[in-house]
């Protein structure tokens, strides 16, 4: 199977990198490049991003490209492999000679690709979720999603308007809930949080109720958290119901935005809180809400083109495409140098992941007004009003 | 006392799903002496199946029945095209073969559902029941029960029935039970549907509390694998004792001791088990047939 796959990519690959050597002889093109885990176990990131990214690059072709170039983009998909994931971004310097990059689907392909970038100084704009991709800083390399910092201060914030302080932890042990779960901690004094007991779970378990009894039976949990990604989240809030735990409010990360947790979780999930991107809620946005327009805009661009509900992942490939187009019409020039230097002076960007202001020293250039913490009431998303 | 009920009860739950899972291994090594490897996709089979004949608008006994005969009849596809085939061959290549089943049922359950989890109705209503102030499913009774009556089922069915007498025979000597008139392949056959009936089963019975996906199997299989090497490989009385002490060991051992490491503390008791009684605890000594 693995091998068919390989294969398969492969022969895509040569395909896209015939396409690309005809496509280079027109007039008045330029070349971004991408590398994104479209097939593997990182498939359902990659995916949305890169029919986001083949979408809207036809759109904007069409409109009469950038600075009356047409832009011309070249994906490699690796697989979730970051070892190809190198080599792929190595043909893009080399070969394909590509002015910019967003892609970069997992941290671990990000991770490898950045000193290639960095080297041949070419802007590097990664959709990975961990902050390690920009600190500390490298001088080429951007970012657009939130990071899972940023999900747990969030959380804290708002922990910190209810005043409750002291809070019970449940992490999964696998990549995203090991490490939002250490940046929790990280950031716990920072709000004045005591963590009183902090339990984990296997990505595979199938029950946690052996934990939540620990954590129901420390005295003084105010609220848990449960930093977690998948199905065990849904399986944990089943059984804080289960234990008749309601009582204490609850809070998921960003990593279970999506309405499967709903429909898992089922009635358990009512009560819920959790910090989540804009794009989820679009249709509950206010008018005057900054980002409404562009969120209601991408679904319909996405949803429409491709049948298949949209996905936070797909809009960091979104933000990552324009804040890169913006900077290449700011620049006005081909010349890598100049539009990273335009990159970082991106302000007041309005995405669907947020509103960008970079700077020098801050390569994401987003606050905690990008997620909007959200409370699952009658089997849907709504907005928490502030102070609330 | 809640605490400890708590802790008892949620590893029961996971350990009869567990003890099914190496009921099947059991079965299957009994008839044949393969270690069946693709016993948790007959697990996942039986809830993926079920959830998607009842989102498909069949009710769910229904549901419940087509997904315990899909696997059966994928257990006796296996046993014809894989296992049948290298009848001759040693039981390291039929184990070999029973993964690549086990790899092929995953990737085809990914492309003939999908790749998401999906979730099933809870039998008899999700409102937990108080047993001495542990907060308990429904669910987790139908899942004890069921396992009760499938284990007695299995026992009735070996012990008080010509074919299952047969089965014994098989597993005790091949060669004997072929020249006093049993058919051995047939039995063989058997042995797979069976197991296979039992693991779709355990996929119904569970799936309302922990969820279904393509490749919930993989994990099932290493775990009633371990449960079935604890108890003794070959012995059905054994499996369910393994199985249930496994999931005790995990409860308690997340429960009283750490979370981060409940699956290593469970291993390293059996490890010690299996250290002290290489056979397990319920293992026949190896008699060398000359």
């Amino acid at each position: 199977m693995k091998s068919k796959t390989a294969l398969k990519s492969l022969l895509v690959a040569g395909v896209m990198a015939f396409g690309v050597s005809q496509g280079a002889l027109a007039q008045g093109t330029v070349k971004i490049g991408s590398v994104l885990s479209v097939t593997g176990p990182s498939s359902f990131l990659g995916e949305p991003e890169d029919k986001t990214l083949r979408l809207y690059v036809d759109k904007i072709n069409a409109a009469g490209g950038v600075a009356g170039k047409k832009i011309e983009l070249v994906i490699y998909d690796d697989g979730g492999d970051a070892n190809k994931a190198r080599t792929f971004a190595t043909r893009l310097i080399e070969d394909d000679e590509v002015i910019a990059m967003v892609g970069g689907t997992t941290t671990g392909s990000t991770m490898a690709m950045i000193p290639v970038f960095e080297e041949a100084k070419v802007p590097f704009i990664s959709l990975a979720g961990a902050i390690e991709v920009i600190d500390p800083l490298r001088k080429f390399v951007f970012k657009t999603p939130h990071t899972d910092k940023m999900a747990c201060e969030k959380i804290f914030e708002d922990l910190k308007k209810r005043n409750l302080t002291k809070i019970g932890m449940i992490s999964g042990t696998d990549g995203f809930g090991a490490s939002m779960r250490a940046q929790c901690v990280k950031v716990a004094p920072n709000y004045g949080m005591e963590i009183l007991i902090d339990e984990n779970y296997g990505p595979r378990d199938s029950d946690m109720t052996a934990q939540l009894t620990k954590i129901k039976n420390t005295a003084g949990v105010q609220a848990v958290v449960n930093p977690g990604f998948g199905q065990g989240p849904a399986i944990v809030t089943r059984n804080y119901a289960q234990l008749g735990m309601t009582g204490i409010p609850f809070y998921q990360s960003h990593g279970v935005a999506s309405k499967s947790f709903i429909d898992l979780a089922g009635a358990a999930a009512e009560g819920v809180r959790l910090p989540a991107a804009a794009l989820l809620v679009g249709d509950k946005l206010p008018e005057s809400d900054p980002q409404k327009k562009v969120v209601t805009e991408y679904k319909q661009a996405y949803e429409g083109a491709t049948k298949q509900p949209v996905s936070t992942f797909g809009g960091h490939a979104y933000d990552g495409l324009f804040i890169l187009v913006e900077a290449m019409k700011r620049a006005n020039s081909t010349d890598p140098q100049k539009i990273r230097d335009e990159i970082e002076k991106t302000k007041g960007f309005v995405g669907t992941g947020g509103i960008v202001n970079m700077s020098a020293t801050d390569h994401l250039g987003l606050d905690l007004s990008a997620f909007r913490m959200l409370e699952i009431k009658g089997g849907d998303w709504n907005l928490v009003a502030a102070g609330s | 006392m809640a605490e400890f009920l708590q802790f008892l009860i949620s590893g029961l739950t996971v350990g009869a799903v567990y003890a099914l899972v190496a009921l099947g291994f059991t079965l299957v090594y009994n008839a044949s002496g393969v270690v069946n490897f693709a016993q948790g996709e007959f697990v996942m089979l039986g809830g993926m199946v079920t959830v998607f004949a009842s989102a498909a608008g069949v009710p769910l006994p229904l549901a419940a029945l087509i997904a315990i005969c899909a696997a059966v009849v994928i257990g006796l596809l296996l046993h014809r095209f894989a296992i049948e085939p290298a009848r001759g061959a040693s039981a390291v290549t039929l184990i070999i073969i029973t993964i690549g089943a086990s790899i092929l049922l995953r990737g085809l359950a990914a492309i003939v559902f999908d790749k998401q989890f999906h979730k099933l109705p809870a039998f008899t209503g999700d409102t937990p029941v108080d047993v001495l102030g542990a907060a308990v499913q429904p669910q987790s009774f139908w899942v004890l029960g069921g396992t009760a009556v499938v284990v007695l089922a299995l026992y009735v069915f070996l012990e008080h029935t010509i074919t299952g007498k047969a089965v014994l025979a098989t597993a005790a000597n091949r060669l004997a039970a072929r020249l006093v008139g049993i058919n051995t392949s047939t039995i063989m056959a058997l042995a797979f549907g069976g197991s296979a009936a039992i693991g779709a089963i355990a996929g119904i019975l569970v799936t309302p509390i922990t969820l279904t996906s393509y490749d919930v199997g993989t994990l099932l299989a290493l775990k009633g694998f371990a449960a079935a090497m604890l108890g003794g490989m070959g012995n059905p009385v054994g499996a369910v004792v393994g199985g249930l002490l496994l999931g005790l060991l995990e409860a308690f051992g997340a429960g009283y001791i750490s979370s981060t490491y409940k699956d290593a503390f469970a291993f390293v008791v059996i490890l010690i088990v299996l250290f002290a009684a290489p056979q397990g605890l319920f293992g026949r000594r190896v008699v060398e047939r000359v």
